[in-house]
């Protein structure tokens, strides 16, 4: 019971930097684009996967499950509350009910091959890195 | 900018913060418990939160349109969709479980959680826009 309690403050304090870091950096890029298209759940989501590759790269690799805080921190606090699947399927849907078919067919088609990519692209990288760097 | 909107920003930041603490720690929670009572070989805590976040998101934004049934300050929305709702559910998470299922070898579990994720979560956000117009409408439930 106490275990959990002390695992669940490590995701506080990682989701109270993750969903600001998604606010700041989604308005940033909606100011800068324009809203027509989601772009902004777009860029944190496909940057939180790669984060989220490597970190798990990081975990296999080199082991950092001794320390199942970082774990709680980072992945399940920080990226969980940085990434977001509510505001893809609020966005997607806005589109679809705007009559924007062919662009809500994109943000499902882009999301899911650019997040995965990331997250392979992440994962494959920082293993090779973390390999490298051991030997 | 202005003292006044330096607070009105602040504001916003403070509830996507507080949202976003309050729907993390929920979706830990909630993947701790369905690891507990389903097991870990389909990815059902992440797809709980997932579809509920998708649901909730798609009720509130509908019921706090302008001129409909329920009216919520910038801050509110902030505190319930960017920060609960943002926080409640995950797209890494997501990507990563699917990974290692293909990593490890099981490409047709993987495709499974792609395709029933998209559209149990797209639907759920209907779900709840399509309620909402209800309460809207009516007047009630």
């Amino acid at each position: 019971m106490q275990e959990a309690a002390w695992a669940i403050s490590w995701v506080v304090l990682g989701s109270a930097l993750g969903g600001p870091a998604r606010y700041f950096v989604s308005g940033l890029i909606g100011r800068r684009v324009g809203e027509t298209f989601p772009w902004g759940t777009m860029v944190v989501n496909v940057t939180g996967a790669l984060m989220m590759g490597a970190l798990a790269a990081a975990v296999a690799v080199k082991g950092l499950l001794p320390a199942p805080q970082t774990w709680q921190f980072a992945a399940v606090g920080f990226l969980g509350s940085y990434t977001t699947v509510s505001s893809f399927s609020l966005q997607t849907l806005t589109l679809a009910r705007d009559g924007q078919f062919p662009r809500a067919g994109w943000n499902i088609v882009l999301s899911l091959v650019l997040c995965l990519s990331a997250l392979a692209a992440g994962y494959e990288a920082a293993a090779a890195a973390l390999r490298l760097a051991a030997s | 900018m202005r003292p006044a909107m330096k607070r009105e920003t602040a504001g916003l930041y403070l509830a996507v913060c507080a949202g976003s603490i309050l729907g993390s720690v929920l979706r830990a929670l909630a993947s701790i418990a369905a690891i507990a009572w389903l097991g870990d070989a389909f990815p059902i805590g992440t797809l709980f939160v997932n579809v509920l976040g998708s649901f909730i998101i798609g009720f509130y934004a509908t019921l706090t349109a302008p001129g409909s049934r329920m009216m919520a300050s910038t801050r509110h929305g902030q505190f319930v969709m960017t920060g609960i709702c943002g926080g409640f559910t995950t797209f890494s998470t997501f990507s990563l479980e699917t990974f290692m299922l293909a990593r490890n070898g099981d490409m047709p579990l993987a495709a499974l959680n792609i395709a029933v994720s998209v559209v149990t979560w797209l639907l759920a956000a209907w779900i709840g826009q399509a309620l909402a117009m209800r309460m809207n409408r009516v007047g009630g439930i």
